[in-house]
C-alpha cells in the first residue's frame, strides 16, 4: 500500500536509522547545534528518532558570541521545548583576546569555530558529534562520509576514509579518535525547505524578508544586527527588506534583497535564484575553489 | 529551458504552492554510473545536473571559466569540472572515491553515485551500488563493449542491481549510426546472458550534445526507446518491491523512557506490519504480538519496508539490539556457518582463519574465514584457486561466526544477506559480503550436553580453572617463568598442565608452518585445547609468542570472563636478541629464517594484559611469585 512513500519519507527514514544507529556504539554523542535550518531540521529529526524518548545526547553550540540575536532566542527556545541539555561553548582564548571579525578576518573562524569546537569536544570527552553538513553543499563534500572519521587531534584524511556499503556504517573507532556523523549528507537545499514547511518545524526570522538596516561593504549586504558593528566613513544603515539564506556570525554573512516573507515564497525564490547557497558566506572565498576541503582538514566542520 | 521534462519552472514562477504540492509527491531513486574517464561519465552526470538546474549562475561561471583553463572540450563548456571533488583529483584529472550528487525531474529526486572504473576501483564500485537501484553503464560507442565493460556489468548483477542501462556514449563521433548501436547491443546482449542479466535496456546517446538525455533526439529517428531521463522515471524503485516480502526488522534501539513503555526501534527491512500482527523474535524464536507502532507523529496503522519506527509487543518478551523480529510463519533463518561471495577492500590481504568482526544488520559477532573455494577474475569470470584475497580481489568463502546470526539470502533480502568485515586491531572496514546460504555443518553437529559439567570437574579439585597465557617475543624469557609457575603451583597441590609452544608443535600442530594464516590456526588449536583443559578443571599455562592481538583476543573470547589471564613478558627487541638463547635472531637476521617476530614479522604488544613482567626490572623467581599471587590472591 505505502508504495507511495515520497523522497522525503525515504531520506527520513534513513536519517533516523543513521541517528539510532550511533547510539550503538557511541560512549558519549552530543549533537552541533548552529540554530541554522539544516540544525532545526537535524533536531527534529532526532527528536522523531527516539520518540517518546528525548534524544539521548545534548546539543552543543559553539558559540562566536558574533550570532544574530534572533538565533540565540530560538536557540534558548528550542533547547527549552526539546528537553535536551544546551551546553553552550566559547574558547575562552578568542573571548580573552577579543577576536571578531571585523579585526581578524579568517583567525575569527578560526578560533571561535576550528579551534573551540575541538576544546568543546576534548572538554567533554565526546566521542560522536552530529553535524548538519549536506553533500549537495560543496564539491570536497559530495564524497564526504556519512561517518567521517577524525583523529585524536581531529584532523581528517580524506584517503583514510571507510567504504560505506548499504546502510552498514562502521562506528568502531580507538582510544582519542571520533567521528563526526551527517545523518542528512542525502539532503539538498530544497529538500530542507520542503521537510521544514510539511514538518511545520521552527526556524529562525531571519530567513524571512522583513526591513532591517543594512550597509553594504565588499560585495555583501551585511545587517547591522547590533551596536558592534563599526561603520566605516560615510556608511550609514539603511533600511532594506532583506531576509538570509545562511545563517553564521552577522558580520560574515550576506543577505539577499528580497520581499519572501513565507515559506512557498523562499522557496520559491530558492527554485528561481540564480547564485548558490554558499555564495553569502565569506569563508569559501580564501584560497580558491578547493578551500572547504582545507577547512576540513584543519578540523573545521 | 523549455524542456519538456522540466515545464515545471514555469509552475515554480506562477504557482508556487500548486509546484509544491506536485513535488511533495515525488519518488526517490538511487543509481550509479559506471564507466571510465574516456566514456564521458562525468560529462553525463554534468549534463544531468545541468539540464535540471542544479548549477547556479555562479558555479556556471566558474565552469566557463575553469573549462577555458583546464577543460578537455577545446573551450567549450567541460561538464566533467562539475563533479571532479576534491583538489587531488581534479590534478590528476581523475575520480578516485564515491561522490553523490542529486538531481530532480518533475517525478523524481535521483541521488547518483558517480563511481571511478578503474580496476584497482572495485571497491568504490560496490561501494557506490550498494544503494543503487539501477546501474547506467556507459560505453563509447567508438570502442564498444571492453573488458571494463564486462567488469561493471558483472559487478552491478553481483551486487544484485535489477535494473540495467546500457548507455551507448559518444553516438555524436559515428554519426549517430544506427549499425554502429545495433553491433554493440548484439555483443553485449551476448555477454550479458553469459552472466545471469535477464533484462537490460540500451539508449544511444551523447551526453557532450544532449542527445537522447532528457528527450529523444531528432538525430536518432531510428532509435524508438526511451530518453535515459524518462526510464529513471519510470523503473521500479527496490524498497517497493519490498514491500511484497515477508515482515522482517532488525532492532536497532530498545527505547525504555520510563517503566511503562517498552519499545523496538528499527527500519523495516522487508514486509510490512500492522497491529495485531504475530511476530517473532529471532534467533529466540520466542512469539508476540505488535501492540501499537509509535511515532511522534501519533500511532500508525500500517508501517513498510523502508519506513523507520518504533514497535510495542503485547508480551513481555526477551529482544534487544541485534535481534529480528519478523513474521511469526515466515521468519528468516538462523545459522553460524554460511557460504558467501566477499569482495576484499583493504590494503592489507585477508587471513585465513583470524577472526574479525562481522556486522549484518545490527548483529555484531566474531567471524573466520577459511581459504577462499574459488577467486572470480572479474575481467574474464574464470574462477581461480586463491589460497587468499587481496584489495579488490573477489572470491567465494565459508564464513564462520561465533554466535548464531539471523539472516536471509542476500538475493533475497539485501538488509540481512549483506555484511561487512572489520579488522579488530585496526577497526578499518576490510570487505563487503553477501550470504548465499547456511552450510549444514552447523546445524546437525549439535552440543552433547554432558552430567558430569566444569564445575564439578573443578569442585573435585578444589580449585578454579585458569589459563595463565604467557606472550611475548622469542627469548623473552616465557618458557622459563611458566615452568617456574607450574612448579610452585604442584608444590601447593594445584592441578595443572603446560603447553609450551615448540612441544606442541612436535605432535598436535606438525603440520602447520610459519605463515600468517598457519600461526593463527597454530594459536586457535591451542586455544580449544586451554578450553578443553578448563573444562576438566585444571589450570592451564601456556608459553607461546601469540604475536597477534586478534588470536589472544580470540581464545578470550574462548573462555568463561576472568579465567583468561594474559601474561606479558615485556623484554626489549635488543635484549632478547642480546639474549638469543637459541641462535634464532642470527639466523633470523641473516636471512636463513623467515617470518621470524620481531624482525620481519610484527609482535603486537598487548595493552591491557591483566599482568605484565619487565624482565629486565625482576627475575624469573620474583616474575613467578607475583603470577602465583595474582592467580591464587
Amino acid at each position: 500500500m505505502t508504495s507511495d512513500m515520497t523522497h522525503l519519507d525515504r531520506l527520513e527514514a534513513e536519517s533516523i536509522h543513521i541517528m539510532r544507529e550511533v547510539m550503538a556504539d557511541a560512549a558519549a554523542p552530543v549533537m552541533l547545534y548552529s540554530v541554522g535550518k539544516d540544525s532545526a531540521v537535524m533536531l527534529h529529526l532526532a527528536r522523531k528518532a527516539f520518540y517518546p524518548s528525548p534524544p539521548p545526547f545534548p546539543l552543543l553550540h559553539v558559540d562566536t558570541t558574533w550570532k544574530f540575536r534572533a538565533m540565540y532566542e530560538l536557540r534558548d527556545r528550542m533547547a527549552a521545548e526539546s528537553g535536551m541539555e544546551l551546553i553552550v561553548y566559547q574558547n575562552p582564548e578568542a573571548k580573552a583576546r577579543g577576536i571578531n571579525p571585523f579585526d581578524h578576518g579568517p583567525l575569527h573562524t578560526d578560533m571561535w569555530k576550528t579551534e573551540g569546537l575541538k576544546q568543546a569536544l576534548d572538554l567533554h570527552g565526546f566521542d560522536v558529534a552530529f553535524g548538519g553538513a549536506r553533500r549537495d553543499e560543496e564539491k570536497s563534500r559530495a564524497k564526504e562520509r556519512i561517518f567521517s572519521f577524525r583523529t585524536a587531534s581531529h584532523g581528517w584524511d580524506p584517503k583514510k576514509q571507510r567504504p560505506e556499503l548499504w546502510n552498514l556504517y562502521n562506528a568502531r573507532k580507538a582510544k582519542g579518535e571520533s567521528i563526526r556523523v551527517f545523518p542528512i549528507s542525502n539532503w539538498t537545499e530544497l529538500d530542507i525547505w520542503q521537510y521544514i514547511a510539511r514538518e511545520n518545524i521552527a526556524i529562525v526570522p531571519l530567513y524571512f524578508a522583513a526591513p532591517r538596516p543594512t550597509v553594504e561593504r565588499d560585495g555583501l549586504l551585511l545587517m547591522v544586527d547590533d551596536e558592534r558593528f563599526p561603520l566605516r566613513e560615510g556608511e550609514v544603515p539603511v533600511d532594506r527588506s532583506i531576509r538570509f539564506r545562511t545563517l553564521g556570525c552577522y558580520p560574515l554573512t550576506g543577505a539577499v534583497e528580497s520581499e519572501a516573507t513565507t515559506l512557498s515564497e523562499v522557496i520559491q525564490e530558492m527554485l528561481l535564484t540564480t547564485t548558490s547557497e554558499r555564495q553569502g558566506r565569506a569563508i569559501d572565498k580564501d584560497g580558491g575553489d578547493a578551500s572547504m576541503e582545507k577547512k576540513k582538514q584543519e578540523g573545521y566542520f | 529551458m523549455t524542456d519538456p521534462v522540466y515545464v515545471t519552472d514555469a509552475l515554480i514562477a506562477e504557482d508556487i504552492d500548486a509546484y509544491l504540492a506536485q513535488h511533495q509527491q515525488k519518488s526517490l531513486l538511487r543509481f550509479i554510473t559506471c564507466g571510465s574517464v574516456d566514456d564521458g561519465k562525468s560529462t553525463l552526470i554534468g549534463r544531468l545536473l545541468y539540464d535540471s538546474k542544479m548549477i547556479f549562475e555562479d558555479q556556471l561561471a566558474a565552469l566557463e571559466a575553469d573549462s577555458k583553463r583546464v577543460g578537455t572540450q577545446g573551450g567549450e563548456i567541460d561538464f566533467a569540472l562539475l563533479v571532479d571533488g576534491l583538489a587531488a583529483e581534479r590534478e590528476q584529472g581523475i575520480t578516485i572515491d564515491v561522490a553523490y550528487r542529486f538531481f530532480t525531474t518533475g517525478k523524481r529526486k535521483f541521488i547518483v553515485a558517480d563511481t571511478p572504473g578503474h580496476e584497482q576501483y572495485t571497491r568504490n564500485m560496490v561501494t557506490g551500488a550498494s544503494t543503487a537501484d539501477l546501474a547506467v553503464i556507459l560505453i563509447d560507442a567508438r570502442k564498444g563493449v571492453l573488458t571494463q565493460t564486462r567488469r561493471h556489468s558483472f559487478l552491478a548483477h553481483l551486487i544484485g542491481i535489477k535494473h540495467i542501462v546500457l548507455a551507448v556514449n559518444k553516438m555524436d563521433l559515428v554519426d549517430y549510426d544506427k549499425t554502429v548501436f545495433e553491433r554493440i547491443l548484439l555483443a553485449y546482449r551476448a555477454f550479458a546472458t553469459e552472466i545471469g542479466i535477464t533484462h537490460f535496456t540500451a539508449i544511444p546517446i551523447s551526453g557532450f550534445k544532449g542527445d537522447n538525455i532528457t528527450s529523444l533526439s531528432a538525430n536518432t529517428p531510428w532509435y524508438k526507446g526511451p530518453a535515459l531521463v524518462e526510464h529513471l522515471e519510470s523503473v521500479e524503485i527496490g524498497a517497493v518491491a519490498d514491500e511484497a516480502k515477508p515482515f522482517r526488522m532488525p532492532v536497532q534501539w530498545v527505547n525504555r523512557p520510563n517503566l511503562d513503555f517498552r519499545g523496538f526501534s528499527g527500519l523495516i527491512a522487508g514486509g510490512s506490519v500492522k497491529p495485531g500482527d504475530p511476530v517473532r523474535i529471532l534467533p529466540s524464536g520466542k512469539t508476540s504480538t505488535v501492540a501499537r507502532i509509535v511515532t511522534l507523529g501519533g500511532d500508525l496503522e500500517e508501517a513498510v519496508a523502508g519506513q523507520s519506527v518504533t514497535l510495542t509487543l503485547t508480551d513481555e518478551v526477551d529482544c534487544s539490539r541485534g535481534d529480528v523480529i519478523a513474521l511469526a510463519d515466515a521468519p528468516p533463518e538462523v545459522a553460524d556457518r554460511f557460504e558467501a561471495t566477499l569482495v576484499w577492500m583493504a590494503d592489507e590481504a585477508m587471513i585465513p582463519g583470524r577472526a574479525y568482526w562481522l556486522k549484518l544488520a545490527t548483529q555484531s559477532v566474531s567471524a573466520t574465514v577459511q581459504a577462499p573455494k574459488y577467486e572470480i577474475n572479474v575481467n574474464t569470470l574464470d574462477h581461480l584457486a586463491a589460497k587468499t584475497l587481496e584489495l579488490n580481489g573477489i572470491g567465494v568463502v565459508e564464513v564462520a561466526t561465533d554466535k548464531p546470526l539471523v539472516f536471509e539470502a542476500y538475493g533475497d533480502n539485501r538488509t540481512l544477506g549483506g555484511f561487512i568485515l572489520i579488522d579488530k586491531l585496526t577497526n578499518a572496514t576490510v570487505a563487503a559480503g553477501m550470504l548465499h546460504f547456511s552450510l549444514r555443518r552447523a546445524q546437525n553437529v549439535h552440543w552433547q550436553a554432558t552430567d558430569i559439567d566444569r564445575d564439578a570437574h573443578a569442585a573435585l579439585k578444589n580449585q578454579k580453572p585458569a589459563v595463565l597465557w604467557f606472550t611475548g617475543l622469542s627469548g623473552s624469557g616465557k618458557s622459563t617463568i611458566a615452568n617456574l609457575v607450574e612448579k610452585k603451583l604442584h608444590r601447593m597441590n594445584r592441578h595443572t598442565f603446560l603447553l609450551d609452544g615448540d612441544n606442541v608443535r612436535h605432535g598436535l600442530n606438525k603440520d602447520l608452518g610459519f605463515t600468517e594464516a598457519d600461526r593463527i590456526e597454530n594459536i586457535r588449536r591451542v586455544g580449544e585445547v586451554a578450553k578443553l583443559m578448563t573444562d576438566a578443571g585444571l589450570i592451564v599455562i601456556t608459553a607461546f609468542i601469540s604475536p597477534f592481538k586478534a588470536e589472544r583476543d580470540m581464545v578470550r573470547a574462548m573462555l568463561p570472563a576472568g579465567e583468561f589471564i594474559e601474561i606479558f613478558v615485556d623484554t626489549p627487541l635488543e635484549e632478547a636478541e642480546r639474549r638469543d638463547v637459541k641462535g634464532l635472531y642470527k639466523k633470523a637476521r641473516s636471512g636463513q629464517l623467515k617470518n621470524f617476530t620481531g624482525i620481519d614479522s610484527p609482535y603486537e604488544a598487548p595493552e591491557d594484559a591483566e599482568i605484565r613482567i619487565d624482565t629486565t626490572a625482576m627475575t624469573p623467581e620474583e616474575a613467578a611469585d607475583r603470577i602465583v599471587d595474582r592467580l591464587l590472591g
